[in-house]
């Protein structure tokens, strides 16, 4: 039920706020179309901005991933983490999430293939994914948009937050599947 | 910081690379990835001017501010240094809103324009310092609040799971928790480490006293 609900929201959410927004101006006799122009042009300007931002970001995840880094801080937490009962298979998926979205969800995709779709670990999994974000490339993304480089506690703030948000999606998985 | 976390990906990567014999692939992936960071931002530029266009209408139409009254009470707590019924707190809802509908397309332009306009509103002299309205905007967003987890029940669908969404509530639940996690931190280390010009004021302050 919830799910349908939440589908169709989706769904009809951005078709529904064109139609009420572009309406209600009319409405409320706003020049439309010049109106939208004027907005509009303001977008190329903070898309040519955060170029050198995400460049310099993604760059760097990008390598670290291909260093193989993950496997090997994966082997070295093993022991930690598997005494506070996570896992060994989701230990890289813990480290991923908060670097890249389509590596988390590749990662996902490898657990759910080796354990099955049903699978404990793989429901695990898909819970620590869907309650992710990828803090590193929101923070450059944002911050570089308006040509902030001094980040003072985001950066604290959004790493603390992915590491206790593990936890949480453990311990939420753990109380709904196990 | 940011220095030192950007050269640590650098120099671990290359480090690293060379025991495990991949140095090949962290070349190539260094590449690959700045390519990559162009064509997400040239992507970027349609839907930003799309979401600009659409909001700029309802601006003039005064929907804008129509909305701001509604969430005004939520944002004076949040971020007490912006004006709760100005553009900032408008754009900062609408991302957020966004963001939880799982509509990225749009939670992203609405994000960037409402950092655009805190940073119109950033109180400390140097500009290229995040104001703290700044950090707990983004405390939100990277606590990753989604209501629909789409692309996670898409791969477990793939999978042959018998029921996808039954992951739904336990990703609301998750990410609300650590939302509220995320909004004590920040409003924590906020504290601990002022802006350098409120610290001034709060030692006038003293001083006065």
């Amino acid at each position: 039920m919830l799910k349908e609900v939440l589908a169709v929201i989706s769904v009809s959410a951005i078709p529904a706020l064109l139609l009420v927004i572009t309406l209600y101006g009319a409405f409320k006799k706003v020049p439309v179309y010049e109106a939208f122009i004027r907005g509009s042009k303001q977008g190329f300007g903070i898309g040519v901005r955060i170029i050198p931002y995400l460049i310099a970001m993604l760059v760097a995840v990008g390598m670290f991933r291909a260093s193989g880094a993950i496997e090997l801080a994966a082997e070295y937490l093993a022991p930690l983490l598997s005494f506070i009962g996570m896992p060994a298979d989701l230990i890289p998926l813990a480290i991923v999430r908060s670097l890249s979205g389509s590596g988390a969800l590749g990662i996902l995709g490898e657990i759910a293939a080796t354990n099955g779709g049903d699978a404990y670990v793989t429901k695990l999994a898909a819970v620590m994914t869907g309650s992710s974000e990828t803090t590193f490339y929101v923070l450059a993304l944002y911050f570089g948009s308006v040509g902030v480089t001094k980040f003072r506690h985001a950066l604290a703030a959004g790493v603390l937050a992915d590491i206790i948000g593990i936890f949480v999606a453990l311990a939420v998985g753990k109380l709904a599947f196990g | 910081m940011i220095n030192y976390i950007w050269l640590f990906f650098i120099v671990s990567s290359v480090v690293i690379g060379f025991f495990t014999g991949r140095l090949q692939e962290v070349g190539d992936a260094a590449i690959e990835y700045a390519g990559l960071a162009v064509k997400i931002s040239l992507a970027l530029i349609g839907v930003m001017a799309l979401w600009l266009g659409v909001m700029r209408i309802a601006e003039e139409a005064g929907l804008v501010s129509l909305f701001a009254k509604l969430i005004k009470p939520i944002i004076k707590r949040l971020f007490p240094d912006i004006p709760p019924d100005g553009k900032a707190a408008v754009d900062i809802t609408m991302n957020v809103s966004a963001n939880a509908l799982g509509l990225n397309n749009a939670a992203t332009p609405f994000g960037l324009k409402a950092m655009k306009e805190l940073q119109k509103l950033n109180p400390n002299p140097d500009k290229s310092m995040a104001s703290d309205s700044m950090c707990t905007f983004l405390a939100i967003n990277t606590a990753g609040i989604q209501f629909i987890p789409a692309s996670v029940m898409a791969v477990l669908a793939a999978s042959d799971s018998s029921n996808p969404a039954e992951i739904v509530a336990p990703c609301i639940v998750t990410t609300s928790i650590v939302l509220v996690i995320a909004v004590i931190i920040v409003k924590i280390l906020e504290k601990l480490f002022p802006e350098p010009a409120k610290s001034l004021k709060a030692k006038e302050e003293n001083s006065d006293a």
